[in-house]
């Protein structure tokens, strides 16, 4: 018993060091053989994993209880009274995301068993495969800012080296190269909002720069580059390009992690918009005649506008697209829209003084944070789909494919299923959370909610159309000898289309149990400051 | 005014990064823009930690003068270190893409139908 207690006390530096060490330590394995090599990258993803479930048991076990880790020591204390030093916490928004990468990496991890099975260069392949899942569960377990922005490069750099992984084609290091140049920009932006903020407050830790933030002209600076730093990562629309070549291009088993890596920056900046500028979003901006302007009403429209364009333009490039892969990436930013919507939608009310305002924002909350687990699930089943069409066939372009029905039968029900999901059809998890989002946002403004009902619905005819040219249709003989994908494949996908039916089918237990806590975590930013800072 | 100036080239360089990655074509002027942003970035850091008549922080006979907090230079120096590994990975895809492509204009790269 003792040493269960021990491991959750450190299990958030745990969740982290143990990829770390499992990435260097892939080479040194790879040289006994291939099979003891994959076993041993799975057994170090299933070991992190456990240590997560635990963690996870441990944080719902009390209502609103954040667990922080303090590396370093206590001294020497700054001006305002805290130590120098590096802080994890893990409250319901960590760990909710903590669970969305868990399930990503073991999917991950088993689908490459088989999909990579014939590439050269696997050692260096899984080692940068798990720096990349230790840098994504570094940035959403970190409680400093100055740390995010290590662990964001972290994970840029080892996925842009795995984008660019297949380099005997040119367009994959070429999608390599814009990832790359667009994720570099966007973490030295945040960077210099970090310099501003340490500037100013002298602290680099998210607690106490949201007890301490006054709202100056420089903390508006500040959030606006730390968003738009954010965005870019994210790839909200006028910074989306690098997002259809980097997910296009990029191996599968690559793409299902790339997904969890955005929605990790989808995190960043709902931490700090939500909890380091908590306190003083509410701060009036401008008054024309009897309106007091306030700055969350800006941003919350300012976001809004950019989701709506987001969904438009990603349905709408994904209408056009004939790239099985590339179609799904443009499908995939129109779903980072709509978490976006709920985001901004939720912005604009949760601060108003009416009670009726206070519920339509925390319902929008819910919505949005609810749709991050299952856009990952939706958007990398279609994904991992793809990959195994590619797999099979050697095929990209939805011109030359059809038929595949007849002998990949298996395939073809993941990808109905995926289909079904991602276009919010009721039986599946896309359905119970873009609902809570059309909900939500009519209350805040009719129109959002047509469009992005209107959205969705061409969303489903992107799908039907791709549905009906890859695996329907008639029998091509060049096809006659695919078969189907081997077992490790269909594993990965059965998995999560079981999850994915699961929560379309019990909504309300994936709600109450996880969703809700991390909406409480978001919103109670007072409860997050008193615990940690009464931690350091 | 003359405490100012560093804060000034800290948004030239900025500036001139973003201008060489927006609107240059050549590879490798990108680069060189990515790195500008980072060098204006990194000053910046270390210009917040320039305090008057301080002293760096080492504790060997200073006596009792002022000495200046060495958090923002750890963060230099690990922004420098995470920038060397950017720099070496785009440069080895540049090398790549010239491979393909026997160019370094982007608007010639990955244009080829599959």
């Amino acid at each position: 018993m003792n040493i269960i207690d021990d491991l959750i006390l450190h299990s958030p530096a745990l969740i982290v060091a143990i990829p770390l060490l499992g990435a260097f330590l892939t080479p040194l394995i790879s040289k006994i053989n291939d099979k003891m090599r994959n076993i041993f990258v799975i057994f170090i993803v299933l070991l992190t994993s456990a240590i997560v479930l635990l963690l996870a048991n441990d944080i719902y076990a009390v209502c609103g209880k954040i667990h922080t880790y303090v590396f370093g020591g206590s001294s020497p204390v700054t001006q305002g009274g805290f130590a120098i030093r590096i802080l994890f916490e893990v409250d319901g928004l960590n760990i909710f995301m903590a669970l969305i990468a868990t399930i990503l990496a073991i999917v991950g991890v088993i689908y490459s068993w088989a999909f990579m099975k014939e590439n050269t260069g696997l050692d260096k392949y899984y080692t940068l495969y798990l720096l990349m899942i230790a840098g994504m569960f570094g940035m959403i377990l970190t409680g400093d800012m100055f740390n995010f922005f290590v662990f964001l490069e972290i994970t840029s750099i080892a996925s842009c080296a795995l984008i660019a992984f297949w380099t005997n084609k040119g367009k994959a290091v070429d999608a390599g190269f814009k990832y790359i140049v667009v994720s570099a920009t966007g973490a030295l932006f945040i960077l210099f909002a970090i310099a501003i903020l340490y500037g100013q407050y002298n602290a680099l830790n998210m607690a106490v720069l949201a007890s301490k933030i006054e709202f100056s002209f420089l903390d508006n600076i500040a959030l606006v580059v730390l968003v738009s730093g954010l965005a870019m990562k994210a790839g909200i629309v006028p910074m989306h390009m690098w997002l259809p070549d980097a997910y296009g291009r990029a191996p599968a088993s690559v793409t299902l992690i790339l997904v969890g890596v955005t929605q990790a920056s989808l995190y960043g900046a709902l931490r700090m918009i939500f909890t380091v500028y908590g306190d003083s979003l509410s701060t009036t901006l401008n008054q024309i005649g009897d309106i007091n302007i306030e700055l969350n009403l800006i941003l919350g429209i300012f976001i809004v506008a950019l989701a709506l364009l987001t969904i438009f333009i990603g349905v709408l490039m994904a209408l056009k697209e004939n790239n099985f892969k590339r179609m799904i990436a443009f499908a995939a930013v129109a779903e980072i829209g709509y978490m976006i919507l709920a985001i901004g939608a939720a912005l604009t009310t949760i601060f108003s003084a009416a009670e009726t305002d206070i519920g339509t924002g925390a319902m929008a909350l819910k919505g949005g944070i609810f749709h991050i687990l299952n856009d990952a699930l939706d958007v990398g089943l279609l994904f991992l789909v793809a990959g195994a069409v590619y797999y099979a066939t050697k095929e990209t372009s939805l011109n030359r494919l059809g038929g595949l029905a007849r002998n990949m039968k298996y395939t073809t029900i993941f990808f109905l299923i995926g289909l079904l999901a991602v276009s919010g059809m009721p039986p599946m998890n896309g359905f119970a959370s873009k609902l809570i989002i059309y909900e939500s946002t009519y209350q805040v403004n009719p129109i959002l909610s047509i469009i992005a009902i209107l959205c969705s619905i061409l969303l489903l005819a992107v799908f039907v159309k791709v549905f009906h040219s890859a695996f329907l249709g008639p029998k091509q003989p060049k096809f006659d000898d695919v078969k189907e994908v081997p077992k490790s494949m269909l594993l990965a996908m059965g998995i999560i289309a079981c999850i994915i039916i699961f929560i379309g089918l019990f909504p309300d237990i994936v709600v109450n149990n996880i969703v809700q806590p991390a909406v409480n975590a978001i919103t109670d930013n007072s409860n997050y400051i008193s615990n940690v800072i009464g931690g350091i | 005014m003359i405490y100012n100036i560093p804060y000034i080239a800290v948004v030239a360089l900025i500036l001139i990064g973003l201008y060489a990655i927006i609107f240059k074509r050549n590879l490798i002027k990108i680069v060189i823009g990515i790195t500008l942003i980072e060098s204006g970035v990194n000053l910046f850091l270390i210009t917040l930690a320039f305090k008057q008549d301080s002293i760096a922080p080492i504790y060997r006979g200073s006596g009792s003068r002022i000495m200046s907090l060495p958090v923002p230079h750890a963060l230099t120096l690990t922004s420098i270190v995470i920038g060397v590994a950017v720099l070496a990975l785009m440069l080895s895809l540049i090398i790549h893409i010239y491979k393909h492509y026997k160019t370094l204009d982007a608007s010639k790269i990955g244009r080829e139908k599959e």
